[in-house]
């Protein structure tokens, strides 16, 4: 293995962190009559992910070069899907860049797999999250990552259509947030609000999550995944120089601490002072910006990014709660779809390249177009299929119980000690 | 209405792509690849609309 891959593998181990960081957010931001259930959920989630990504995932994103069909259409080739072996057969797993490749891969699918659980916290069940989870693994994201990273059709619009240089994404800001919170859109519309968020009379009840401590703790870890995924795309999906990791580095913890910052002053403001919940989610959607920009704008415009997306966090959780009566306990919609999509657009507009190549703006636009009117049509298809095959709700008697105890059969936190003697002396 | 909001999800889509294929300047296709997100986001809002929960429901 060349020096470069070896740093490229550190990277990629950085990732799981990230999914531990907002997997303690999920979990911190329910109830803790669920919170065994929510981090088990990210657990099978992650497991379901990895097989599913395996077994078909990468037979359908390939790698850029690699075999792949293609449509003609007036004259030009649209790649739309690879044509690999399944479960990774002939795929020499080495060091190679496709090999790291896989591996970033089947740790982002799990990744983007693990955002909808946020939205369906505390009535979404364990089976049928499992589920839609190797829909998402297995088709949803592997077909746009084909798409983005694997020489697909978007990557293509600057080299077929002259618009830049084609549609560009370092780290995921589109296959990984945005694919996962559009899914979250989906999932959260099919599920429905939990009882009792939406009472007849007066606004909205606020349920406030159980462990603030968790999802701050989560944000930190964050930080460290997201370093990773970041810089791992950077260099495997743009061809970014090793050295320029640290200017993703940069860019990735000035965007995350302008989003945070945004949110304390904007809720500061609003409510008199900063709100926990709120200020942990305008740090992830600073992450999550900073993912389509790290590696092609300066620092000074990573922050304008940050600031933009914690903005953007604020309201649209707030907007979504109400008028929209959708009920994200996780913020997952505003955090991963809404700052993922201003991210693609935010490289259209701040990025500068070498050779001044025009229409990277558009290229942006269009991929935005197809993460709107493409994929969240079929994850919600394929949601709603499965929701009809199997329902994805919890029964209201397990919403009573909370979902420890009525999937799991115990708590996360009982408060009680059984002792053997007290049996045996009976 | 879910149903028309998902078609009108794919028409703004279709709508974008076929603006980049068969338009060649950037402002023609800028302004369709715009209009077509214009027709996604109705489309959004017509699946959201569908979804609203009645008042107390679930209460």
């Amino acid at each position: 293995m060349t020096p470069a891959s070896v740093l490229c593998l550190f990277f990629v181990f950085l990732v799981p962190l990230a999914a531990a960081g907002l997997s303690l957010i999920n979990t911190g931001l329910g109830r803790s009559r669920s919170a065994a259930h929510a981090m088990l959920a990210s657990l099978c989630v992650m497991a379901v992910a990895a097989i599913a990504y395996s077994f078909c995932g990468f037979a359908w994103q390939g790698f850029a070069g690699g075999a792949a069909h293609s449509l003609h259409v007036a004259g030009k080739e649209w790649n739309w899907i690879a044509a690999e072996p399944l479960f990774l057969r002939g795929r020499l797993l080495d060091g190679s860049p496709a090999s790291l490749a896989v591996l970033l891969q089947m740790l982002s699918a799990g990744l983007a797999a693990l955002i909808p659980l946020g939205s369906g916290a505390d009535r979404w069940r364990l089976g049928a999250s499992c589920a839609s989870a190797a829909l998402l693994a297995g088709w949803t994201y592997p077909l746009f990552a084909h798409w983005v990273w694997g020489g697909g059709w978007l990557a293509q619009l600057g080299a077929n259509y002259g618009l830049g240089h084609g549609f560009l994404d370092a780290g995921g800001a589109s296959c990984i947030q945005a694919v996962g919170g559009l899914t979250a859109l989906s999932v959260t519309l099919i599920l429905g609000p939990r009882r009792g968020k939406y009472p007849t009379y007066g606004t909205p009840a606020a349920i406030p999550g159980y462990d603030a401590v968790a999802v701050l703790l989560g944000c930190f870890l964050t930080l460290l995944g997201w370093l990773g995924l970041n810089a791992a795309g950077a260099i495997l999906f743009t061809g970014a120089e090793p050295g320029r990791a640290v200017l993703v580095a940069a860019n990735t913890t000035l965007s995350a601490a302008a989003g945070v910052l945004a949110t304390v002053a904007i809720t500061g403001v609003r409510f008199g002072r900063p709100d926990a919940s709120l200020c942990a989610n305008g740090w992830v959607g600073g992450l999550v910006a900073s993912s389509a920009v790290c590696a092609f704008v300066t620092p000074a415009a990573a922050v304008a990014i940050g600031l933009v997306a914690g903005v953007l966090v604020t309201f649209t959780v707030a907007y979504i709660e109400w008028p929209l009566s959708i009920d994200d306990p996780g913020g997952a919609i505003s955090v991963h779809a809404a700052s993922g999509l201003w991210g693609v657009l935010a490289l259209g507009i701040f990025a500068r390249f070498p050779d001044h190549v025009s229409g990277q703006w558009l290229a942006q636009v269009v991929g935005v177009a197809t993460l709107i009117g493409f994929v969240l049509p079929l994850t919600y298809s394929l949601n709603w299929l499965l929701n009809r095959l199997y329902s994805q709700r919890v029964a209201p008697e397990g919403e009573r119980q909370g979902m420890d105890l009525y999937e799991l059969g115990a708590g996360a936190y009982p408060e009680f000690v059984t002792h053997n003697e007290e049996f045996t002396q009976q | 209405m879910k149903l028309l909001g998902v078609l009108l999800l794919a028409a703004g889509w279709a709508i974008a792509v076929a603006a980049v294929v068969l338009l060649k300047t950037a402002p023609e296709r800028g302004a369709f690849v715009v209009a077509g997100i214009g027709v996604e986001v109705l489309g959004l809002v017509l699946v959201v609309r569908a979804h609203q929960p009645a008042k107390g429901e679930g209460e």
